[in-house]
Protein backbone atom coordinates (compact mmCIF):
# COMPACT_ATOMS: atom_id res chain seq x y z
CA UNK A 1 0.00 0.00 0.00
CA UNK A 2 3.20 2.16 0.02
CA UNK A 3 5.78 3.01 -2.42
CA UNK A 4 8.75 5.22 -2.96
CA UNK A 5 8.42 7.69 -5.64
CA UNK A 6 11.18 9.36 -7.08
CA UNK A 7 11.26 13.35 -7.94
CA UNK A 8 13.66 16.12 -7.86
CA UNK A 9 13.05 19.12 -6.98
CA UNK A 10 14.71 22.85 -6.49
CA UNK A 11 14.89 23.97 -2.71
CA UNK A 12 15.05 26.91 -1.26
CA UNK A 13 16.71 27.46 2.11
CA UNK A 14 15.94 30.81 3.86
CA UNK A 15 18.93 32.52 5.14
CA UNK A 16 17.94 31.89 9.01
CA UNK A 17 18.29 28.24 8.06
CA UNK A 18 21.85 28.37 7.22
CA UNK A 19 22.48 27.73 10.76
CA UNK A 20 21.69 24.02 9.64
CA UNK A 21 23.16 21.44 8.56
CA UNK A 22 21.72 21.65 4.49
CA UNK A 23 20.64 18.15 4.68
CA UNK A 24 18.45 18.81 7.28
CA UNK A 25 17.65 21.89 6.13
CA UNK A 26 16.25 20.38 2.81
CA UNK A 27 14.30 17.51 4.91
CA UNK A 28 12.57 20.37 6.85
CA UNK A 29 11.37 21.52 3.17
CA UNK A 30 10.30 19.20 1.57
CA UNK A 31 8.31 18.18 4.49
CA UNK A 32 6.91 21.02 4.64
CA UNK A 33 6.42 21.21 1.18
CA UNK A 34 4.63 17.66 0.61
CA UNK A 35 4.16 16.09 4.07
CA UNK A 36 0.14 14.93 4.09
CA UNK A 37 -0.63 16.12 0.17
CA UNK A 38 -1.49 14.95 -2.23
CA UNK A 39 0.48 14.43 -5.46
CA UNK A 40 -1.84 14.15 -8.84
CA UNK A 41 -1.20 10.86 -10.61
CA UNK A 42 1.28 10.08 -7.36
CA UNK A 43 -0.66 9.49 -4.41
CA UNK A 44 -0.69 11.01 -0.52
CA UNK A 45 2.55 12.18 0.29
CA UNK A 46 3.38 10.88 3.81
CA UNK A 47 7.34 11.46 4.66
CA UNK A 48 10.60 11.97 3.22
CA UNK A 49 12.07 8.68 2.77
CA UNK A 50 15.83 9.64 1.61
CA UNK A 51 18.05 12.32 -0.30
CA UNK A 52 19.91 10.54 -3.05
CA UNK A 53 21.59 13.31 -4.74
CA UNK A 54 22.23 17.47 -3.95
CA UNK A 55 23.03 19.34 -6.76
CA UNK A 56 25.46 22.48 -6.13
CA UNK A 57 24.04 25.35 -4.56
CA UNK A 58 23.25 29.01 -5.82
CA UNK A 59 23.03 32.36 -4.43
CA UNK A 60 20.70 34.53 -6.71
CA UNK A 61 21.35 38.19 -7.36
CA UNK A 62 18.82 39.58 -5.13
CA UNK A 63 18.13 37.09 -3.06
CA UNK A 64 19.70 36.35 0.23
CA UNK A 65 18.40 32.49 -0.30
CA UNK A 66 20.50 28.81 -1.49
CA UNK A 67 18.85 26.88 -4.11
CA UNK A 68 19.78 23.43 -4.37
CA UNK A 69 18.31 20.75 -7.13
CA UNK A 70 17.50 17.83 -4.88
CA UNK A 71 17.03 14.51 -6.24
CA UNK A 72 14.59 12.51 -3.30
CA UNK A 73 12.79 9.75 -2.91
CA UNK A 74 8.96 10.26 -0.98
CA UNK A 75 6.78 7.53 0.76
CA UNK A 76 3.43 7.23 -0.64
CA UNK A 77 0.71 5.92 0.14
CA UNK A 78 -1.09 4.60 -2.66
CA UNK A 79 -2.47 1.16 -2.90
CA UNK A 80 -2.34 -1.25 -5.75
CA UNK A 81 -5.53 -1.98 -7.80
CA UNK A 82 -7.18 -5.61 -6.57
CA UNK A 83 -5.21 -4.83 -2.86
CA UNK A 84 -6.91 -6.17 -0.32
CA UNK A 85 -7.06 -3.38 2.82
CA UNK A 86 -8.03 -2.65 5.80
CA UNK A 87 -10.37 -0.09 7.47
CA UNK A 88 -12.84 1.31 9.59
CA UNK A 89 -16.09 1.96 8.39
CA UNK A 90 -16.31 5.73 9.00
CA UNK A 91 -20.59 6.00 8.10
CA UNK A 92 -23.00 4.77 5.59
CA UNK A 93 -25.15 6.64 3.48
CA UNK A 94 -27.01 5.77 0.02
CA UNK A 95 -24.18 6.20 -1.96
CA UNK A 96 -22.57 3.33 -0.05
CA UNK A 97 -19.86 2.92 2.95
CA UNK A 98 -17.64 5.66 3.92
CA UNK A 99 -14.54 3.78 5.20
CA UNK A 100 -10.80 5.37 7.02
CA UNK A 101 -7.95 4.15 7.58
CA UNK A 102 -7.19 6.66 10.10
CA UNK A 103 -4.50 8.69 7.97
CA UNK A 104 -6.91 8.60 4.59
CA UNK A 105 -10.47 8.95 4.23
CA UNK A 106 -11.78 8.75 1.13
CA UNK A 107 -12.42 5.80 0.30
CA UNK A 108 -15.78 4.60 -0.76
CA UNK A 109 -17.84 0.92 -1.35
CA UNK A 110 -20.79 1.73 -3.68
CA UNK A 111 -24.03 -0.32 -2.77
CA UNK A 112 -23.36 -2.49 -6.32
CA UNK A 113 -20.10 -3.73 -4.72
CA UNK A 114 -21.65 -4.62 -1.27
CA UNK A 115 -22.44 -7.99 -0.32
CA UNK A 116 -25.30 -9.08 -2.52
CA UNK A 117 -28.18 -9.29 -1.24
CA UNK A 118 -27.74 -5.87 0.60
CA UNK A 119 -29.86 -3.29 2.02
CA UNK A 120 -29.50 0.42 3.30
CA UNK A 121 -31.80 1.09 6.88
CA UNK A 122 -32.46 4.85 6.90
CA UNK A 123 -33.34 4.37 10.80
CA UNK A 124 -30.40 2.85 11.31
CA UNK A 125 -28.27 4.68 8.65
CA UNK A 126 -26.05 1.35 7.71
CA UNK A 127 -26.00 -1.25 4.98
CA UNK A 128 -26.94 -4.78 5.53
CA UNK A 129 -25.82 -7.15 4.04
CA UNK A 130 -29.16 -10.56 3.96
CA UNK A 131 -27.57 -13.09 4.61
CA UNK A 132 -29.01 -16.04 3.26
CA UNK A 133 -28.84 -18.94 5.49
CA UNK A 134 -29.83 -21.52 3.34
CA UNK A 135 -33.18 -22.88 4.91
CA UNK A 136 -35.59 -20.00 3.15
CA UNK A 137 -34.33 -17.81 6.09
CA UNK A 138 -32.65 -14.27 6.04
CA UNK A 139 -30.08 -13.68 8.74
CA UNK A 140 -29.54 -9.39 8.97
CA UNK A 141 -25.87 -8.59 9.15
CA UNK A 142 -25.25 -4.88 9.83
CA UNK A 143 -22.69 -2.83 8.63
CA UNK A 144 -22.10 -0.39 11.38
CA UNK A 145 -19.37 2.68 12.08
CA UNK A 146 -16.56 2.02 13.53
CA UNK A 147 -16.15 -1.94 12.44
CA UNK A 148 -12.94 -2.95 10.90
CA UNK A 149 -13.66 -4.06 7.08
CA UNK A 150 -11.65 -5.90 4.97
CA UNK A 151 -12.08 -4.90 1.49
CA UNK A 152 -10.63 -4.70 -2.13
CA UNK A 153 -9.29 -1.62 -3.66
CA UNK A 154 -11.08 -1.99 -7.34
CA UNK A 155 -10.27 1.90 -8.62
CA UNK A 156 -8.39 5.18 -8.17
CA UNK A 157 -9.17 8.73 -9.13
CA UNK A 158 -7.38 11.60 -9.52
CA UNK A 159 -8.62 15.29 -9.39
CA UNK A 160 -6.79 18.49 -9.94
CA UNK A 161 -7.58 21.07 -7.85
CA UNK A 162 -5.41 23.78 -8.73
CA UNK A 163 -7.03 27.51 -7.66
CA UNK A 164 -8.95 28.66 -10.65
CA UNK A 165 -8.89 31.89 -12.24
CA UNK A 166 -11.36 34.89 -11.11
CA UNK A 167 -14.04 33.92 -13.77
CA UNK A 168 -14.49 30.71 -13.37
CA UNK A 169 -13.86 31.10 -9.28
CA UNK A 170 -17.25 32.58 -9.15
CA UNK A 171 -19.54 30.21 -10.72
CA UNK A 172 -17.67 26.97 -9.78
CA UNK A 173 -16.68 27.86 -6.45
CA UNK A 174 -19.29 25.05 -4.52
CA UNK A 175 -18.12 22.37 -7.18
CA UNK A 176 -14.45 22.96 -6.81
CA UNK A 177 -14.45 23.06 -2.59
CA UNK A 178 -16.13 19.48 -3.05
CA UNK A 179 -13.35 18.13 -5.02
CA UNK A 180 -11.22 15.18 -3.54
CA UNK A 181 -8.10 15.31 -5.02
CA UNK A 182 -7.23 11.68 -4.16
CA UNK A 183 -10.13 8.90 -3.53
CA UNK A 184 -10.57 5.38 -3.74
CA UNK A 185 -13.23 2.57 -4.61
CA UNK A 186 -13.56 -0.46 -3.09
CA UNK A 187 -15.79 -3.74 -2.96
CA UNK A 188 -17.01 -6.12 -0.59
CA UNK A 189 -18.92 -8.90 -2.98
CA UNK A 190 -16.35 -11.68 -2.26
CA UNK A 191 -16.37 -14.52 0.06
CA UNK A 192 -13.80 -13.22 2.86
CA UNK A 193 -14.55 -9.74 2.46
CA UNK A 194 -16.49 -7.12 4.68
CA UNK A 195 -16.59 -7.16 8.33
CA UNK A 196 -13.96 -9.62 10.41
CA UNK A 197 -16.38 -10.72 12.30
CA UNK A 198 -18.52 -12.05 9.71
CA UNK A 199 -16.12 -14.41 8.71
CA UNK A 200 -14.38 -15.47 11.95
CA UNK A 201 -15.59 -18.95 12.23
CA UNK A 202 -15.34 -19.55 8.33
CA UNK B 1 9.19 19.87 -8.63
CA UNK B 2 9.51 16.85 -11.44
CA UNK B 3 8.42 13.71 -11.06
CA UNK B 4 11.35 10.97 -12.03
CA UNK B 5 9.71 7.98 -11.13
CA UNK B 6 6.11 7.88 -9.04
CA UNK B 7 6.36 4.30 -8.62
CA UNK B 8 10.19 3.31 -7.95
CA UNK B 9 10.27 0.46 -5.44
CA UNK B 10 7.01 -0.78 -3.01
CA UNK B 11 7.36 -0.68 0.69
CA UNK B 12 5.96 -3.24 3.35
CA UNK B 13 4.16 -1.74 6.35
CA UNK B 14 6.90 -2.74 8.61
CA UNK B 15 9.37 -0.39 6.57
CA UNK B 16 7.18 2.33 7.18
CA UNK B 17 6.42 1.99 10.50
CA UNK B 18 9.99 1.50 11.23
CA UNK B 19 10.97 4.65 9.01
CA UNK B 20 7.96 6.46 10.37
CA UNK B 21 9.08 5.78 13.87
CA UNK B 22 12.50 7.26 13.17
CA UNK B 23 10.51 10.39 12.13
CA UNK B 24 8.73 11.13 15.03
CA UNK B 25 11.62 10.28 17.90
CA UNK B 26 13.99 12.26 15.63
CA UNK B 27 15.77 14.93 17.28
CA UNK B 28 14.09 18.17 15.02
CA UNK B 29 10.70 18.63 16.74
CA UNK B 30 8.17 18.33 13.71
CA UNK B 31 5.47 20.30 13.13
CA UNK B 32 2.46 21.43 11.42
CA UNK B 33 1.46 18.16 8.66
CA UNK B 34 4.01 15.90 8.86
CA UNK B 35 3.44 15.69 12.67
CA UNK B 36 -0.35 14.65 11.79
CA UNK B 37 0.66 12.42 9.14
CA UNK B 38 3.13 10.61 10.63
CA UNK B 39 0.67 10.45 14.25
CA UNK B 40 -1.98 8.88 12.08
CA UNK B 41 -0.21 6.57 9.54
CA UNK B 42 1.59 5.14 12.90
CA UNK B 43 -1.34 4.97 14.68
CA UNK B 44 -2.99 2.82 11.93
CA UNK B 45 0.28 0.85 11.66
CA UNK B 46 0.16 -0.18 14.93
CA UNK B 47 -3.11 -1.91 14.75
CA UNK B 48 -1.43 -4.11 11.80
CA UNK B 49 0.09 -7.30 11.93
CA UNK B 50 3.58 -5.14 11.30
CA UNK B 51 3.60 -3.97 14.90
CA UNK B 52 5.39 -7.40 15.71
CA UNK B 53 7.33 -8.41 12.48
CA UNK B 54 11.01 -7.82 11.97
CA UNK B 55 13.15 -7.75 9.22
CA UNK B 56 14.92 -10.85 9.70
CA UNK B 57 11.33 -12.62 10.28
CA UNK B 58 10.37 -11.12 7.27
CA UNK B 59 13.53 -12.16 4.75
CA UNK B 60 13.15 -15.80 6.35
CA UNK B 61 9.63 -15.27 6.02
CA UNK B 62 10.18 -14.67 2.58
CA UNK B 63 12.59 -16.94 1.20
CA UNK B 64 10.09 -19.98 2.58
CA UNK B 65 7.64 -18.32 0.40
CA UNK B 66 9.67 -18.54 -3.11
CA UNK B 67 8.37 -22.33 -4.04
CA UNK B 68 4.69 -21.31 -4.48
CA UNK B 69 5.04 -19.03 -7.37
CA UNK B 70 3.75 -16.16 -5.78
CA UNK B 71 4.26 -12.81 -7.95
CA UNK B 72 5.42 -9.71 -5.62
CA UNK B 73 1.88 -7.73 -5.05
CA UNK B 74 1.27 -11.10 -3.40
CA UNK B 75 3.96 -11.55 -0.99
CA UNK B 76 3.50 -8.59 0.09
CA UNK B 77 -0.04 -8.77 1.13
CA UNK B 78 0.97 -12.08 2.38
CA UNK B 79 3.13 -10.07 4.91
CA UNK B 80 1.50 -6.74 5.11
CA UNK B 81 -1.91 -8.14 6.56
CA UNK B 82 -0.89 -11.94 7.51
CA UNK B 83 -4.00 -13.79 6.76
CA UNK B 84 -4.58 -16.83 9.34
CA UNK B 85 -7.53 -18.64 6.97
CA UNK B 86 -7.70 -20.79 3.79
CA UNK B 87 -10.13 -18.38 2.50
CA UNK B 88 -7.99 -14.71 3.67
CA UNK B 89 -5.22 -17.05 1.03
CA UNK B 90 -7.72 -17.20 -1.76
CA UNK B 91 -8.92 -13.74 -1.78
CA UNK B 92 -5.05 -12.41 -1.77
CA UNK B 93 -4.37 -14.90 -4.30
CA UNK B 94 -5.45 -14.68 -8.13
CA UNK B 95 -6.78 -18.04 -9.03
CA UNK B 96 -5.82 -19.89 -6.40
CA UNK B 97 -7.29 -22.50 -6.68
CA UNK B 98 -5.34 -23.62 -10.08
CA UNK B 99 -2.22 -22.24 -8.50
CA UNK B 100 -2.41 -23.29 -5.22
CA UNK B 101 -3.13 -27.15 -3.85
CA UNK B 102 -4.80 -27.17 -0.38
CA UNK B 103 -1.51 -28.31 0.87
CA UNK B 104 0.28 -25.70 -0.11
CA UNK B 105 -2.16 -22.72 1.27
CA UNK B 106 -1.78 -25.23 4.62
CA UNK B 107 1.68 -25.07 4.05
CA UNK B 108 1.81 -21.39 3.48
CA UNK B 109 -0.16 -21.04 6.37
CA UNK B 110 2.02 -22.90 8.77
CA UNK B 111 4.92 -21.03 7.09
CA UNK B 112 3.32 -16.90 8.16
CA UNK B 113 2.67 -18.67 11.79
CA UNK B 114 6.15 -20.09 11.92
CA UNK B 115 7.69 -16.60 11.07
CA UNK B 116 4.98 -14.38 12.71
CA UNK B 117 3.92 -16.64 15.79
CA UNK B 118 1.92 -13.54 17.32
CA UNK B 119 -0.92 -14.08 14.80
CA UNK B 120 -1.48 -17.87 16.15
CA UNK B 121 -2.11 -16.12 19.44
CA UNK B 122 -4.47 -13.42 18.59
CA UNK B 123 -6.80 -15.93 16.79
CA UNK B 124 -6.88 -17.51 20.26
CA UNK B 125 -7.81 -14.48 22.24
CA UNK B 126 -10.60 -14.25 19.70
CA UNK B 127 -11.90 -17.53 20.17
CA UNK B 128 -11.68 -17.71 24.06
Amino acid sequence: MFILAEMKHVTRIRPELFNLKLNDAIAGELNKKLANKVVLNVGLCIALFDITNLEESYIFPGDGASHTRVHFRYIVFRPAIEEILLGKIRSCSQEGVHVSLGFFDDILIPPSSLQHPSRFSETEQAWIWEYDTGDGNKHDLFMDAGETIRFRVTAETFHETCPTGPNIMQEGQDNNENKIPYSLTGSVNEPGLGLLTWWENG
Amino acid sequence: MEIVNSKCATLCNYEVMEHLQSVRDGKNRNKGQLATITYETLRYLENTPCKEQNSTAIANCLKDLEPYNLNKMEKLMLINTTPTTPLEIQLMVEESEERLSEEDVEKILQTLIKHFPHIEKKENEVNS
